[in-house]
């Protein structure tokens, strides 16, 4: 019963993680998940480079590139940045409000197992019979009219990974409402701790309209109801609405998280307590509310009228403000510390002039007249990239040196950490600022070829070669996290030596009880505060008791492969429009269905308590790596 | 031993504030339930009867709708005791956007 790898079984090794419920542990899982599918969307987003290359290539076919153009965008969002957000939030956030694990560790499981089913019945669709090839959108007009089943592997897929990111959303607000030690108050709580709140409550209010309207598409193409069909008195621009009332919070879900990492890395690294905290805490609120009131602005060219755009466009252009906020907050954290440029520091620099090019091209596009010359250009292409690549996927290469050692107790190399840096961010910026040029100049997003002699040639030959960097990027960071661990060099809690917040007073990685004492916060920045006092280690709030814990449990694996199953059924119901529904469709939905439920059941019906850590065995972790911290 | 004299009549006091404050919370369940029933019989009245325009019904409705739910958030799922800040602030802020977006649907939106 250790975090610490024991010699054991591969057997016994799988067994561990499919029952898990320790949030350590789910990290790593939520991580190595993510991580996959980051793979695959960015093999995906190669495809798509290497036939836009030169005009009228036919590297891959029309349809094809739909396919591939959608699951890049589909996974990327729900299948990489989310989790590999959740990753962090996962290994992080208990240990900064210095807590034993989340609020409810069972649910905690569930939600990655419904996450990943969700990717990977998603993913199947490239095995049976084609993937969803209506953009990552799915707007309804053109989704309903998709032959085969790919947009409803699209549905189920993402109905089913929606339903765990919104309980490992309710989850984190409990746990962080709750769960944290004595004298960790509002206004101590680390930064990354106060976005995956703000994200958190987004998850809460957003993902629901994303629930209810993937459902009403599902009916439509499952079950032969009528919500989006004109013809039939339906309304197909309801799901456009639907859709980003969900999907404009779910960008914040992914940016503020990101703020977050930055905003502990740039005040580790200037060795300088981060700049006005308070207005950083309200800026993220704010950023939270305004999230929900700037949907229509993806859809201004639908013909919502003048009034309706220019009050979303003034809205929309509110949001500079708290961002803007946030941007000078990290400018003078920096301002007279004093810099130690790291891996993850590196990042942080990359990541403001890059992100504010993303928020100088997104004012741009909240400008309707504006917005009708760029939508649906590779101008919108390159913004949202700006924003996400140079926001997101920036913090997370950040996040995954900086929290590397305290999620698997080696350090990455910083060497082979540089020359990624040196591929990736050059390559990144070549990929996407010239599509802005090409947008301007007319090339509509979402197409799977251009005509030579247009003046697109140069631009899409640059841009692809710049995919290329990214790519040997990428493929550097892989090898740096198998080098690192087969030499598996294990470090102290503090490797940065300026850590400031308490899960660098942890061993890492900490044994799996977390805390022996529940510490007692005495500031913002507790891990400094003591360090500067000159103290080892954090004060305790409790004396040495027994520890209460949570047993492994298979039973979210279960309900989570119930759903799995169902959604077969689903697919092949009857009724469903493709027209090739089978006989066996409805009962294998019930039978999934059964499963899950009578899963449930059980877990409610079986009692359990879960077990102690007698305080003896405490005392013997001594000098082992189990101090109090 | 000063520990086991302080006791009985401790239990005795918080018995007996208990079931004081017991009573007065059952004394209010039971009056906001009658006055439940009682906008629920006004709201089949205002729409039964055929004397009352659309124009009155309809925002008499929202008003009855919203004073019911004020009583069953408060009365019945004990809103305002202590405990309660952080649903209700989460309760508060998803009506606001909800509100708000319904608004944005019915004024500037579907023309």
């Amino acid at each position: 019963m250790s975090t610490v790898a024991s010699k054991k079984g591969i057997g016994a090794f799988i067994w561990e993680y499919l029952t898990t419920v320790d949030h350590k542990k789910i990290a790593h899982l939520y991580l190595a998940a993510g991580g996959f599918f980051f793979l695959l969307g960015g093999l995906e987003a190669m495809f798509i480079r290497i036939q836009l290359m030169k005009p009228q290539n036919d590297f891959i076919s029309e349809q094809l590139f739909n396919e591939v153009m959608t699951m890049h965008g589909t996974t990327m969002i729900f299948l990489a940045a989310m989790p590999l957000l959740f990753a962090y939030m996962n290994a992080v956030v208990p240990l900064q409000i210095g807590a034993r694990d989340v609020a409810f560790p069972f649910m905690n499981a569930l939600g990655f197992w419904l996450f990943f089913l969700g990717g990977i019945f998603l993913n199947l669709s490239w095995f049976l019979g084609g993937a969803p090839d209506a953009g990552w959108t799915s707007y309804a007009s053109l989704s309903m009219r998709s032959e085969g089943h790919g947009i409803d592997f699209y549905l189920l897929g993402v109905q089913i990974s929606g339903f765990g990111t919104l309980m490992s959303g309710i989850n984190f607000l409990a746990t962080i409402i709750n769960m944290r030690a004595p004298g960790m108050s509002f206004m101590r709580m680390p930064m990354f701790t106060w976005t995956t709140f703000v994200a958190s409550s987004l998850i809460l209010l957003a993902f629901p309209p994303l629930t209810i309207s993937v459902f009403l598409l599902m009916f439509d193409r499952l079950f032969g109801s009528k919500f989006f069909d004109v013809a039939m008195g339906g309304n197909t621009i309801i799901w456009e609405h639907f859709f980003w009332i969900f999907g404009h919070p779910e960008v914040y879900i992914l940016i503020l998280p990101a703020f977050g990492i930055f905003s502990e890395i740039v005040p580790t690294f200037s060795r300088k307590r981060l700049f006005g905290y308070s207005s950083m805490v309200f800026a993220t609120i704010l950023i939270g509310f305004l999230g929900f009131m700037v949907w229509a602005h993806h859809m201004f060219t639908t013909g919502l009228g003048n009034v309706a755009n220019a009050i979303f466009a003034v809205a929309t252009m509110a949001i500079a403000v708290p961002t803007g906020i946030k941007i000078f907050n990290w400018l003078f954290t920096m301002w007279g510390g004093n810099i130690k440029i790291t891996v993850p520091m590196l990042w942080a620099l990359g990541f403001i002039p890059s992100f504010v090019i993303g928020g100088v091209t997104g004012i741009m596009q909240a400008v309707a007249p504006l917005d009708y010359q760029l939508h649906d250009t590779y101008f919108i292409v390159a913004h949202f990239h700006y924003v996400i690549v140079g926001g997101v996927v920036f913090a997370l290469f950040a996040a995954a040196h900086f929290y590397w050692p305290k999620m698997f107790g080696t350090q990455l190399s910083e060497k082979l950490g540089y020359w990624t840096f040196i591929f990736f961010f050059p390559g990144f910026h070549l990929t996407f600022f010239v599509q802005h040029f090409l947008g301007l100049m007319g090339m509509p997003r979402r197409v799977a070829t251009f005509l030579p002699g247009q003046g697109l040639d140069a631009g899409n030959y640059i841009s692809s070669i710049g995919a290329f960097l990214m790519f040997i990027g990428v493929v550097l960071l892989l090898i740096n996290i198998v080098v690192t661990s087969v030499k598996n060099k294990k470090v102290a809690n503090d490797p940065w030596g300026d850590g400031r917040t308490m899960e660098w007073a942890l061993p890492s990685p900490p044994p799996y009880y977390n805390f022996k004492q529940t510490p007692l916060v005495r500031g913002l920045d507790t891990w400094w505060l003591e360090k500067m006092e000159g103290n080892k280690e954090l004060p305790p709030a409790e004396p040495l008791k027994d520890i209460h814990m949570p047993n492994n449990s298979i039973l979210p694996f279960i309900i989570s492969s119930g759903l799995f199953i169902a959604a077969f059924g689903a697919m092949y119901s009857p009724l469903n429009v493709v027209g090739d529904g089978k006989p066996w469709g409805v009962p294998v939905l019930i039978l999934g269905l059964g499963i899950m439920f009578g899963t449930m059941l059980l877990r409610s019906l079986l009692d359990d308590y879960g077990y102690y850590i007698p305080k003896e065995d405490l005392v013997d972790d001594e000098g082992k790596g189990g101090r109090a911290g | 031993m000063g520990n086991e004299q302080l006791k009985e009549p401790d239990f005795n006091v918080r018995f007996e504030y208990r079931r004081k404050k017991s009573k007065e919370e059952m004394r209010f369940q039971l009056i906001s339930f009658m006055l439940m029933i009682f906008l629920t019989i006004l709201a089949f009245i205002a729409v039964g009867s055929n004397h009352f325009p659309p124009k009155f019904v309809i925002p008499f409705l929202l008003l009855l709708a919203s004073v019911q739910v004020g009583f069953q958030l408060y009365y019945f799922m004990h809103a305002s005791e202590k405990g309660h800040t952080f649903p209700m602030t989460f309760m508060y802020s998803a009506i606001l956007v909800a509100f708000v977006t319904v608004l944005v649907f019915m004024t500037i939106i579907w023309w």
